[in-house]
């Protein structure tokens, strides 16, 4: 923090960090061949587990067990499984109401988590936050914020703090490529910036804010300069390339970790399901056609057929890992359906604390 | 017992503090180098250092929410808002993160913060820097809002505020700052949510809080030569309200004005009548009245801004109408 009262020192071009980092080299295959066996199967299995809880949440909302707004992950989990592989267990992770897969990969129970989906007592927090406010105190889960770029600033005070306590702390934050366009967004990069502050903020440009296109909100595309504009390092990934976001994700937390500086990273994916719940998947703001396209490039799909190609996978593992977590899910399911709702005591409580 | 400005003993208060927990720190613009827009930090960079005493850049909404953030993991921030109507900017951060994340997360995550800073007008400040705006804290659960009118309250309640494990919105003023008062040696915490009977009396019931309960005082001065003896009760804390002194007060005069700075519509006051109309319906010899600022945007002309504030005549002209006597050109709002 020396430098936060320092003197201004005159900027020296040398240092502008905007020339973007280098996007992930090689094929997924090649990358697969460098990584743990038993990391990429984890890795799968996290993917799929995200796809199904997701796929099963939207039948709940559909039969009226889930409320509120509901907004699903799938076709963005190789974001949040590649970003959260880097991870230590004492990490913290901030991110927005589009959560559960950051929830689950994060290694939140799932039963936990579909309770808190349907109100219950036994939900992550107690049945009072719901899809968009899961927080888990143990894992350094501190939530899921529902207004567009309010967890930006949060992140920020987080990897201050593990600076103020000198601990090697890294905080992930995950927002959409809407919230770059608010003002706490901006607010919180030059103060990281300013501040070198250990921590890595993740826009998931998927392409859309409910109904709008990037291309209709910004006249930036390459989202990732904005970082330029306070001199922080930068770069963009395909984020439908999961251990492409793995490998940018290491140099940017280890920027943060040993360096103490944050990285700001764009990482491309797509939403196959509409902005939430009450959203088709496609209608007037994106063709089928567009949607069907996008799908080709299914993080899973490509995931699966790289770790086939390179023999690590084959049918018969895929299969029971497929039955494995459905599973899973069939029990988060089972364990929220039986869970009580919240005593009506739970009303007035944890409004104020002692 | 010691003579201190107002804004000593909230300099007293957080150095106290800041040597005992080293967790604590103080953010905000111009806290550090130039120690303070109002002078309230002075000394304390060079006590605690870069570290500790952060100056921020005019970035409102960011610090809020970097404190809120710090706040989750183990630092208990002071951030300072240069005027209370900069604290606008970083509403969403105040009312959206720190009010609500004990609660939806199920209690996992409490937010011991304090957002303090001066409230209410100065002197000829104008629309965009005379406001008062504790109403609009006072409304969101989860906050507490905290407004001292004198050094000691200042001392006492701002320890006891950044020591609270919730988020505390302290309220000072600028017109206070210079004001001078006693303030107990050693260790002074005052508890929040408990209101004080400044004066006691007999005839009519006067709450007022921060700047205006100096009016009230003087009010109360004045109408004691004429043998009208007002209490004043100051609830110090607004959220919570100490709602059983000020019933007690009403219990005995039966009747009440009110006296604040800020707007009449939906205000501070507005929640008094509600209290006491509920808790002593049967006691009220007369309708509450209540003094306030004028429903305008604050003007800049000196005759103006003064017709906009609450001053001592219409406070006892408020008094003399609550208690059917004969008042000069008696009015209840503005
Ligand atoms: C400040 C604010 N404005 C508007 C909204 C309503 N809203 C919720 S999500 C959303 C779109 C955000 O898109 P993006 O940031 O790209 O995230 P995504 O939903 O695509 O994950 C909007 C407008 C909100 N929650 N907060
Ligand atoms: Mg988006």
């Amino acid at each position: 923090m020396k430098s936060s009262n320092a003197a201004t020192k005159t900027a020296n071009l040398a240092d502008l960090m905007c020339a973007p980092g280098q996007p992930a080299a090689g094929t997924m295959e090649e990358r697969a061949r460098r990584e743990d066996l038993t990391l990429l199967k984890t890795m799968l299995e996290q993917m799929l587990l995200v796809r199904r809880f997701e796929e099963k949440a939207a039948e709940l909302y559909t039969l009226g067990k889930i409320g509120g707004f509901c907004h699903l992950y799938i076709g963005q989990e190789a974001v949040a499984v590649g970003a959260l592989s880097t991870t230590q267990p004492d990490d913290y992770i901030f991110t927005s109401y589009r959560e559960h897969g950051h929830a689950l990969v994060r290694g939140m129970d799932p039963g936990e988590v579909m309770a808190e989906l349907c109100g219950k007592q036994s939900g992550v927090s107690k049945g009072k936050g719901g899809s968009m406010h899961l927080f888990d105190k143990r894992r350094g889960f501190l939530g899921g914020h529902a207004i567009v770029g309010g967890q930006i600033p949060l992140a920020a005070g987080a990897a201050f703090a593990s600076k103020y306590f000198q601990q090697s702390r890294v905080t992930l934050c995950f927002f959409g490529e809407a919230a770059v366009n608010i003002g706490s967004f901006h607010e919180s990069l030059n103060l990281a910036a300013l501040w070198k502050l250990p921590v890595v903020f993740i826009c998931e440009n998927n392409r859309f804010g409910m109904g709008t296109p990037i291309e209709r909100a910004s006249t930036l595309y390459d989202l990732s300069q904005k970082a330029c504009a306070y001199n922080m390092a930068r770069t963009w990934v395909d984020g439908m390339d999961v251990l492409a976001v793995r490998e940018t994700l290491k140099e940017a937390v280890d920027r943060a970790r040993q360096a103490s500086a944050p990285t700001l990273i764009e990482a491309r994916t797509y939403r196959f399901m509409g902005h939430s719940m009450s959203d088709p998947s496609h209608g007037h703001y994106r063709t089928k056609s567009e949607v069907e396209e996008q799908r080709r490039h299914d993080p899973i799909k490509q995931f699966t057929a790289a770790l086939e190609a390179t023999g690590i996978v084959n049918q018969e593992y895929l299969d029971e890992l497929e039955q494995k977590v459905r599973d899973m899910v069939e029990e988060a399911v089972a364990f929220a359906e039986r869970s009580p709702e919240p005593d009506p005591k739970e009303l007035g409580t944890d409004v104020y604390v002692d | 017992m010691s003579i201190m400005t107002y804004r000593e003993a909230l300099n007293q208060a957080m150095r106290e503090e800041m040597r005992r927990d080293e967790t604590i720190v103080l953010m905000g613009e111009e806290v550090g180098f130039y120690q303070g827009a109002y002078k309230v930090s002075k000394g304390l960079l060079d006590e605690f250092g870069p570290m500790r005493v952060l100056d921020t850049p005019i970035t409102e909404l960011g610090f809020t929410g970097l404190g809120v953030g710090a706040a989750m993991v183990g630092v208990r921030p002071i951030v300072e808002m240069m005027t209370f109507n900069f604290a606008l900017l970083a509403l969403d951060q105040i009312v959206n993160s720190a009010a609500k994340m004990l609660y939806m997360s199920g209690g996992q995550f409490s937010i011991p913060l304090v957002v303090r800073g001066p409230g209410g007008a100065g002197h000829q400040l104008a629309a965009q820097h005379s406001q008062s705006l504790e109403a609009w804290f006072c409304h969101v659960p989860g906050l507490k809002v905290v407004t001292p009118a004198t050094p000691a309250d200042a001392k006492g309640l701002l320890k006891t505020s950044i020591r609270d494990n919730n988020p505390v919105v302290f309220i000072e003023s600028e017109v206070l700052y210079g004001t001078r008062g006693e303030v107990p040696d050693g260790e002074y915490l005052t508890p929040l949510g408990v209101a004080d009977v400044k004066r006691p009396g007999r005839d009519v019931t006067v709450i007022a809080h921060s700047k205006m309960l100096l009016v009230a005082l003087d009010a109360a001065a004045d109408l004691a030569k004429e043998g009208i003896e007002v209490e004043v009760v100051d609830p110090r804390t607004l959220r919570p309200l100490d709602v059983e002194t000020l019933l007690n007060s009403v219990k005995k005069t039966n009747r009440v004005v009110i006296v604040e700075e800020g707007w009449p519509q939906y205000g501070v006051g507005a929640q008094f009548v509600d209290v006491i109309q509920h808790g002593a319906f049967d006691y009220l010899d007369a309708p509450i009245l209540r003094v306030t600022g004028a429903d305008v945007p604050m003007p800049y002309a000196k005759n103006l801004e003064h017709l906009a504030l609450p001053a001592k005549q219409r406070v006892k002209d408020a008094v003399y109408r609550v208690l059917y006597r004969q008042g000069v050109g008696a009015q209840g709002h503005a």
